[in-house]
């Protein structure tokens, strides 16, 4: 059951980013994603490609002069993306043998409707733009604006049954796209996970876009999970399969370090991860750090889903 | 071959340019990093980049200081050890800005962070060990240290190059996330440099005695 509530970063008329600022912002970017298409295989391009998104803004920060907007070309060049490559920079020069289309996500598990959608119906939901703060665990920040739809609306279309307690999310797995797969950093398809109530609020969307275009193959074209009050590696990219359990599902970071990631993984500035701390964080662009908010800043909306819950074991 | 040591490799480590020309090579990594930052080379994160860039740097020379003594037995190149002392102090010169640009720009001189980064975070702690020893040996790399020493117990001291090594080596294998091979490469070279000091055997020896050379 999804309640909409309107809270504080939900944006009013007057946020709404004029069209004519994303145009000039586009400008700057346009060599590059020239370079990217013509980059890429001939299956790149689809007619939802070029078409730019004219999605309502629905969700804003606050205070936009402290968030303001992550420059698009920092947000497209400095990835953790590792099907791709560990360095920064390895995704946004490996990623364009990535195939967006045709492209499927099967949902499946414990669903009334077993349904797998296709990107022109995923496309079809609609659409809105959010910008969101995004914390990574390494102590790094940016503020994107997403066009994407809830995770709920997707969900809801499944028919979820009563046994469904967490959604299980899963990443293309293919060698012959995606070079990083050579190398074991983690054991292979990345995986990830969300309590069913985490999945169905509001706030947890499946973004298709960013900065008014196709997501751009590093940043996880053509689907990906945006979980803001989470670090990073929660919003799982390129996502083929959604699978509703009874049980909580693996998930890649936490198989691979327990003691480091745990299911769970909201932003927590009291919670320190063993190898940084997360009590700050740099928000890329920026020179001095700030201090990190709990949940990310989007307490209001989520810190009920755990209350009585002990968030330093559950980390 | 006995010829090698009076050959053009033996004139070249000779010349009195040789020392300039090593001197500008250990420069080039900083004037690389230099030129990445004014570019915007160094990408969305520069200071994250900066110290990515100076640790390895530290650790690359750090090796290549290392590959000195084998690379001269090897090779009956005598002439190579009069570099060894600037290598080891480039290696020292980029650990020092690594250490500078973390606690300078990263951390901005929060003093009471870099303490909990030390004591709290062990890959840190590790890193922090290796640089103490780089300063120790930086600090006694004159002349006339090695007088005040005595030659004995300076090459005693001089020994812990090894455990800087190693723990710099750990420090990059414990910060990495995930499984990542790269750091083992320079792990696996450090064990490399290691063996051919320390084989010991008569086999080992001959091996390393430069009239085996023919």
């Amino acid at each position: 059951m999804l309640i909409k509530v309107r809270s504080a970063s939900q944006a009013s008329e007057n946020e709404v980013t004029p069209r004519g600022l994303f145009l000039s912002r586009r400008s700057i970017m346009a060599g590059g994603a020239a370079a990217l298409a013509l980059g890429g295989t001939g299956a790149l391009s689809g007619p939802a490609l070029a078409a730019p998104f004219q999605a309502p803004l629905t969700v804003s920060p606050k205070d936009p002069k402290m968030d303001a907007q992550t420059p698009m070309k920092s947000a497209t060049s400095y990835n953790n993306f590792y099907e791709f490559g560990t360095d920064k920079t390895d995704p946004s020069e490996n990623a364009g043998t990535l195939r967006t289309r045709p492209w499927e996500i099967a949902v499946d598990g414990d669903v009334g409707k077993p349904t797998t959608f296709g990107i022109e119906d995923l496309l079809a939901f609609p659409l809105e733009e959010r910008v969101y703060r995004l914390r990574c665990v390494e102590g790094w920040s940016m503020v994107i604006p997403w066009v994407g739809f809830p995770l709920a609306e997707l969900l809801k279309r499944v028919d979820p049954t009563g046994n469904a307690k967490y959604v299980a999310f899963q990443t293309l797995a293919d060698r012959s796209q995606m070079p990083g797969l050579k190398y074991p950093v983690l054991q292979w398809p990345y995986v990830e996970g969300l309590r069913m109530d985490e999945a169905m609020h509001p706030l947890t969307i499946l973004a298709v876009g960013m900065y008014g275009e196709t997501l751009p193959n590093q940043n996880g074209a053509p689907v990906r999970l945006v979980v803001p009050w989470k670090y990073g590696f929660k919003s799982i990219k390129s996502i083929v399969r959604i699978t509703l359990t009874q049980d909580q599902p693996p998930t890649s970071w936490n198989r691979s370090q327990p003691r480091e990631y745990g299911f769970y993984s909201n932003v927590n500035p009291e919670v320190d991860h063993p190898r940084w701390s997360q009590a700050t964080e740099r928000r890329v662009g920026e020179f001095s750090r700030r201090k990190t908010l709990p949940f990310n800043g989007y307490g209001e909306e989520v810190a009920s889903l755990y209350t009585g819950m002990d968030l330093r074991k559950n980390y | 071959m006995a010829a090698t040591s009076k050959g053009p490799v033996a004139l070249a480590l000779s010349s009195r340019w040789a020392k300039p020309v090593v001197f500008a090579l250990g420069l080039l990594p900083l004037g690389w990093m230099v030129w990445l930052g004014m570019s915007g080379g160094l990408g969305a994160e520069p200071v994250a980049e900066a110290v990515r860039q100076s640790g390895l740097w530290a650790l690359r020379l750090l090796l290549v200081a290392l590959a000195v003594t084998p690379l001269r037995i090897l090779t009956g190149q005598a002439g190579l050890a009069r570099f060894r002392r600037m290598i080891g102090l480039f290696a020292f010169f980029y650990a020092l800005l690594h250490v500078s640009v973390y606690v300078g720009v990263d951390q901005f001189f929060d003093w009471a962070a870099v303490w909990k980064d030390i004591v709290k975070r062990p890959y840190i702690t590790v890193g922090m060990g290796a640089f103490v020893i780089l300063t120790a040996l930086a600090a006694t790399s004159t002349n006339g240290m090695v007088r005040r020493l005595g030659g004995r117990r300076w090459k005693a001291l001089h020994k812990a190059v090894f455990v800087a090594g190693a723990a710099g080596c750990v420090h990059y294998v414990m910060l990495v996330k995930g499984w990542q091979y790269p750091p083992f490469v320079y792990a696996a070279i450090l064990l490399g440099l290691v063996a051919l000091r320390y084989a010991k055997s008569p086999a080992a020896g001959r091996r390393l005695s430069p009239s085996y050379r023919t």
